[in-house]
């Protein structure tokens, strides 16, 4: 791993403008995930997760391509976590370590059928349409 | 450079005994940090400023100066709060068409709850003033050397 | 000035741990005028202040400078000291070493280069002191209650009871409040009403207890002991002295489709009514914005019904206006708006209710009779839900930042009083933490779950789907088994943040008490002094300081109604002497002071002045010191400046700027 535990927790935290110590562990986002049965590890884990400074595991888990990308995690959050954010900062880590950090728009098209989960696309269409 | 790093710059800050002054007791209480450069100077009201005590702080070498009252309706004395933002107003105006620029130059509402905002509204305008350096406009040459 | 003396205080390591006190001590030695410096642990013990008493006396000390804490804490402590010892009480200055120095600052030798400005400071001030001597005000021996819920019925009581007379100005057509409104109470499930209405009767039979009920604060005017204030009687349509509350009026009335505000809502009332049974007084009031005779002349059935000829279409609004020694306020609360929670589905089922909606629907006296069911349909649940936290613990956009404190318990009381009515109602409550601090509150919540088998999970709804067949499906997750749930209920109890009643932002803002951001009203010290305003005559009483149970509530009522008396049982107080004093030589009365004055202190006389040998009639400004309370706006706007204000001098202050900037 090139970052520390601890950068990579920042990291998720600047990508995703949000603040995990807020959050009052009330599992409202968990409680609205459409997607919750196929995740493995749960949307308000990914708070505690990046608290705890294990973004290593959540980059390789499997919630990143279970989530919808839906948001109602983001609209709910009593206290504005936004641990859907979360999500899409750890899939965007997880995405740069794949290697190659930015998309040439002109590559995208091929990309779009082979590589690259849609499921980022959507989601940051999603998350930069407001 | 390593001139501009250490410049510790002089700030006066009056605050009204109501809800400002309390704001800074609750900074202190809560352990809310802001620079040591700033003096606070208790006023019973926002409206007892004097725009003479602005410009002598200026002569005498502060490089900047901010006023805290109550929020707009809550003046322990109805209106003071309102007097104090037209004066300032045009205060301000003025010394900024003599050169002391508007980010040395501040009027905030910090409320008895309002510690944080109060150690936010600081360690802000600290910030500002230290941008802008050292404040020679005002100097008043004859006490200086 | 010669003879100051500085009394620097360690406050135990709170401030000597990050100000080098000894440094101070001898920072201040070298200022002009300071003949002693000494520093001690504790400034404000016996033992502190008697140093400070043996140095004024032994070295004859003309002013003094304690450098310890914020003035607000202890400079009445210092000024009573220096009394003692022979000083006057207006030389003593504080230096505010620990809020504005030893607690925000790290670094012992930033915090000490800091204190040694902030002490330089102060004594420059001290040394331009002049003594001064308090004036005396007299004492209307009178309180004032503003709120007649049970805090301010509690209050007034307890002040009657020492001897003093008290108004109450309810805004609603009778006392009682909140309270009346419950069904039961938590922990002992007392019914409410049977303690409550013995309360009232008490407060209106009193013979110095007077209500002024469905009347508000117009006005308020004055200072500590003798406020003026104005207060609307609102019309009522019905003569208080011949109604003989027989309630024929609410039978005959036609018009009932107004929703009643006792029931929260659910049901309708007539629109001349009292709000419940109870009510005291027991004289309805006409709603003329649902009175047909009052909107369009054509109706006076109620008159024609009224046998005691009591019904008065022709009452206006009244204005009395009355004086008063001391103001409590005693606003109470209301359930937020749930607005910006859309995902509970509260608009658009009618089974998604509000704990206080629950409440009169499980109260006899409510619009079910106290049967639980579902306000849809009538039926009775099987399964219901209950959501804590609901707008509170919130970030600011989506609701409250503090927690509620009552929620818990009376979340806990519902659950156990429907699982012991109806023991084959499901009740599932969903927690997110369970908080019980309180005499026998976590034994109560025990035996919600141990006793009455109300299954508590520990998770939020996300969201509340109301479906076709009328049920709602609700979203939740079990945290700790680590499973989303969907529930299938016929009735979801959502557990409202409380805020201080709208109407308290008015009431302070007339009474210049300060307020948080969240409208509560401020204490004048949050653990000293936490039933007194920091606005001197003005009292706090209930939630209207911040959220709190009817026993906390009663008891901040009873220590509310000791501080009133203490202050009610004064002949004559003290007024504070920091004062505007006009310079007669200077002034030319032109009139800009008094335009700018908020209590009307100053006027002009015409007077005969001796300005340098030529004696002359003139115009001069006059303060009446007993009105003036020292804020300084007229020293600034007097373009000659004549004006000065005791205390906080224009030469004190600039001796202060000076300090801090040399």
């Amino acid at each position: 791993m090139e970052a520390s535990k601890k950068r990579q927790s920042e990291m998720v935290q600047e990508i995703s403008g949000t603040n995990p110590l807020k959050c009052m562990k009330c599992g409202k986002c968990s409680a609205s995930c459409p997607a919750y049965e196929k995740m493995d590890i749960k949307p308000h884990q990914f708070v505690s997760y990046v608290i705890n400074e294990d973004v290593e595991a959540l980059a390789k888990c499997d919630s990143l391509w279970v989530c919808l990308s839906c948001f109602a995690c983001v609209e709910r959050c009593p206290r504005d976590v936004k641990p859907g954010k979360i999500v899409d900062a750890a899939r965007q880590l997880a995405v740069r370590q794949k290697g190659g950090s930015y998309l040439v728009p002109d590559e995208i098209p091929a990309l779009v059928d082979e590589d690259l989960p849609q499921q980022l696309l959507v989601s940051a269409f999603r998350k930069f349409r407001r | 450079m390593s001139m501009n790093t250490e410049f510790k710059p002089k700030i006066v800050a009056f605050c009204c005994n109501w809800c400002s002054y309390a704001g800074a007791d609750l900074a202190g209480s809560s352990r809310l940090a802001y620079p040591a450069d700033v003096k606070i100077i208790r006023v019973p009201c926002s409206c007892r400023v004097n725009p003479m005590f602005i410009l002598r702080a200026f002569e005498k070498g502060a490089d900047g100066v901010i006023i805290c009252g109550c929020h707009p309706g809550d003046c322990h004395y109805s209106t003071g709060n309102y007097y104090a933002r037209r004066r300032m107003t045009l205060l301000f105006s003025m010394l900024d068409y003599m050169g002391i620029e508007r980010g040395r130059t501040r009027v905030e509402w910090v409320s008895a709850a309002e510690g944080v905002k109060f150690s936010n509204t600081m360690n802000e305008f600290v910030d500002a003033v230290r941008t802008l350096g050292p404040n020679k406009r005002l100097g008043d040459l004859r006490c200086k050397d | 000035m010669h003879g100051i003396g500085v009394f620097v205080c360690h406050c135990g390591s709170n401030i000597a741990a990050t100000v080098d006190v000894k440094k101070v001590v001898e920072m201040a030695r070298l200022e002009p005028g300071v003949v002693h410096a000494e520093e001690y642990q504790y400034m404000c013990s016996e033992a502190g202040q008697e140093r400070i008493a043996t140095a004024i006396r032994e070295k004859n000390l003309k002013g003094i400078v304690v450098c310890s804490c914020s003035p607000r804490m202890h400079e009445a402590t210092f000024r009573k000291c220096a009394e003692k010892a022979g000083l006057n009480p207006y030389m003593v200055e504080i230096a505010n070493l620990r809020e504005q120095c030893s607690w925000i600052h790290k670094d012992i030798e930033e915090g000490t280069e800091k204190a040694v400005i902030l002490a330089r400071a102060a004594i420059a001030k001290v040394s331009l002191n002049t003594s001064l001597l308090p004036g005396e005000s007299r004492v209307t021996k009178r309180a004032l209650v503003i709120g007649g819920g049970i805090a301010g019925i509690q209050t007034a009581l307890d002040i009657a009871d020492a001897g003093y007379e008290v108004d109450i100005v309810e805004k609603t057509p009778s006392i009682g409040g909140k309270m009346a409104q419950l069904d039961k109470t938590f922990p002992t499930l007392d019914c409410s009403a049977c303690i409550l209405t013995p309360k009232m009767v008490d407060a209106a039979a009193h013979e110095r207890i007077n209500l002024y009920t469905y009347s508000e604060i117009e006005k308020v005017s004055g200072f500590v002991g003798d406020f003026t204030v104005d207060i609307r009687k609102k019309a009522r349509y019905v003569n208080m002295d011949k109604c003989t509350g027989c309630g024929v009026c609410m039978e005959k009335c036609p018009s009932k489709k107004a929703l009643s505000e006792f029931n929260s809502g659910l049901n309708n009332r007539p629109a001349i009514y009292t709000p419940f049974a109870q009510a005291i007084p027991n004289v309805p009031v006409i709603d003329p914005t649902q009175c047909t005779k009052l909107k369009t002349g054509k109706c006076g059935i109620c008159e024609r019904f009224c046998q005691a000829g009591a019904i008065d279409y022709t009452q206006k609004d009244e204005i009395v206006t009355r004086k008063y020694g001391a103001i409590v306020v005693a606003t109470g609360f209301e359930i937020i708006k749930l607005d910006n929670l859309e995902e509970y589905a509260y608009s658009q089922s009618k089974d998604v209710i509000t704990s206080l909606e629950l409440e009169r629907i499980m109260n006899a006296a409510g619009p079910t009779k106290g049967h639980l069911e579902r306000l849809s349909d009538g039926k009775a649940p099987k399964n219901i839900v209950f959501v804590q936290c609901v707008g509170s613990r919130c970030d600011e956009s989506k609701g409250k930042p503090y927690c509620s404190k009552i929620c818990c318990m009376y979340t806990a009381k519902h659950a156990m009083l429907i699982r012991d009515k109806y023991p084959d109602v499901n009740v599932t409550v969903f927690y997110i933490d369970v908080r019980t601090p309180g005499k026998n509150f976590d034994e109560f919540y025990r035996r919600a779950v141990e006793e009455y088998g109300v299954n508590y999970v520990k998770g939020q709804v996300g969201k509340v789907a109301p479906q076709p067949d009328g049920s709602l499906l609700v979203h939740g997750v079990d945290l700790l088994d680590g499973k989303q749930l969907k529930i299938s209920a016929d009735m979801v109890v959502l557990a409202a943040a409380v805020e201080p009643s709208p109407s308290v932002r008015k009431i302070a803002t007339m009474l210049t008490a300060s307020i948080d951001t969240n409208n509560f009203l401020t204490e004048a010290h949050p653990k000293l002094r936490p039933v007194e305003s920091p606005t001197a005559g003005v009292f706090l009483s209930g939630i209207c300081q911040g959220p709190k149970d009817i026993p906390e509530t009663v008891s901040q009522a009873g220590a509310a109604a000791v501080k009133v008396v203490g202050l009610l049982a004064k002949d004559k107080l003290l007024t504070n002497p920091c004062t505007a004093k006009p310079d007669e030589l200077m002034c030319n009365g032109c009139g800009s002071c008094a335009n700018v004055c908020p209590y009307g202190a100053i006027s002009y006389e015409v007077k005969e002045i001796n300005d340098h040998g030529i004696r002359e009639n003139r115009r001069v400004a006059v303060v009446n010191s007993a009105l003036c309370q020292g804020c300084g706006a007229c020293t600034v706007t007097c373009p000659s400046g004549t004006m000065d204000l005791q205390g906080f001098s224009n030469r004190q202050i600039l001796a202060e700027v000076d300090a801090i900037c040399r």
